[in-house]
């Protein structure tokens, strides 16, 4: 990758994971360059649940630690 | 002659939800999620249990639990398995509230991997934060009675005590725990854990529990889906005995041909 083009990128972390993801893109542009479905996970950023409502809002930033999860089968 | 009671009539409610199944089935430890949900179709059950765990980002494209069993259809229940904190159990809650937008939860807070027997002190500190938070918590807890009155205080909308350790199959160990928690109770019991067969899930319910939540028992089956047919069955066999009022016990036997007029 180019310098230019990592200016581009914020470095996160993603259920425990390095990535990386356009710089100032919201939860629910990252969820789609994740190729995940925002109707079906739910969202911890830095240890706080993002409300489904503001996935388009919250900007991701630098250094941010998400947890992506969704339901699996369990007793 | 008393008009036969309809059993469709028979229902019960659960944090202002009404359900007329009694039966709750797990998710868990299918073959597949075709079987899995070909086997919560036999069992009749309208709540199905299921995890909170991080996707794979690796593979996002892999099919869902929810492509299969339409939580439309039937209510995901979430759960906290694997959670051996309060702190822990409630986030993953939190999680499972935004995913599913539900406040009906299934709370259990482990004490240890070995026996997976709960841990009472951080269930009881969980139930009240969660109660606090909105949460409507259905709570698995031993089978103290003291322990259930306790829950139920702190705002737990149903009380599941084990009948046995999770997924060992062992059949409800304790009838007299279980009955006193169910006679002191003012929500809804359900066994949850430790039914291995038809006859476990009838016991429960002939104790006056409310419902029986199972997972292994059905899906360990060598023929999980006829496994929940059964289970369906006797759970419902078991209710209508209960409100049937059994027979007392005698010591010695009484015939049921008459004496009279023997030749």
């Amino acid at each position: 990758m180019s310098e230019a083009a990592q200016k581009d990128r914020v470095a996160i972390q993603v259920n425990g994971e390095p990535r990386s993801v356009s710089a100032g893109c919201s939860i629910a542009a990252m969820l789609g360059e994740l190729g995940l479905d925002p109707r079906k996970v739910a969202v911890e950023r830095n240890l706080e649940v993002v409300p489904r409502s503001t996935l388009g809002e919250v900007e991701v930033k630098d250094g941010d630690a998400f947890e992506i999860v969704h339901f699996v089968g369990g007793g | 002659m008393n008009a036969p009671q309809p059993v469709a009539a028979d229902s019960w409610t659960v944090a202002g939800r009404t359900f007329t199944s009694r039966l709750i089935v797990g998710t868990g430890k299918y073959k597949s999620f075709e079987e899995n949900a070909a086997a919560v179709e036999a069992s009749g059950a309208e709540i199905v249990t299921v995890a909170v765990r991080r996707v794979n980002i690796a593979d996002p494209k892999q099919p869902m639990l929810t492509d299969f069993i339409d939580p439309k259809k039937v209510t995901y229940l979430p759960n906290t398995a694997g959670c051996f904190t309060a702190d822990e159990a409630i986030r993953t809650l939190r999680l499972a509230r935004e995913a599913g937008g539900w406040s009906l939860v299934k709370l259990e807070v482990l004490g240890e991997a070995r026996t997976l027997y709960p841990d009472m002190r951080e269930t009881l500190k969980a139930t009240e934060v969660l109660v606090k938070e909105g949460f409507e918590p259905m709570v698995y807890c031993v089978d103290d009675p003291i322990a259930a009155r306790q829950l139920e205080e702190a705002g737990a909308v149903a009380i599941m005590p084990l009948g046995a350790p999770i997924g060992s199959g062992l059949g409800i160990q304790n009838r007299v725990t279980v009955r006193l928690i169910v006679e002191g109770a003012g929500v809804p019991v359900l066994v949850d854990a430790g039914v291995g067969t038809a006859s476990d899930a009838a016991v429960a319910m002939e104790l006056g529990c409310d419902g029986v939540l199972m997972n292994t028992a059905i899906a360990e089956a060598k023929d999980p889906v006829m496994m929940a047919r059964a289970m369906k069955s006797a759970v419902e066999a078991g209710r209508l005995a209960y409100l049937a009022g059994r027979m007392g016990k005698r010591r010695y036997a009484d015939p049921s041909s008459p004496l009279a007029g023997l030749i």
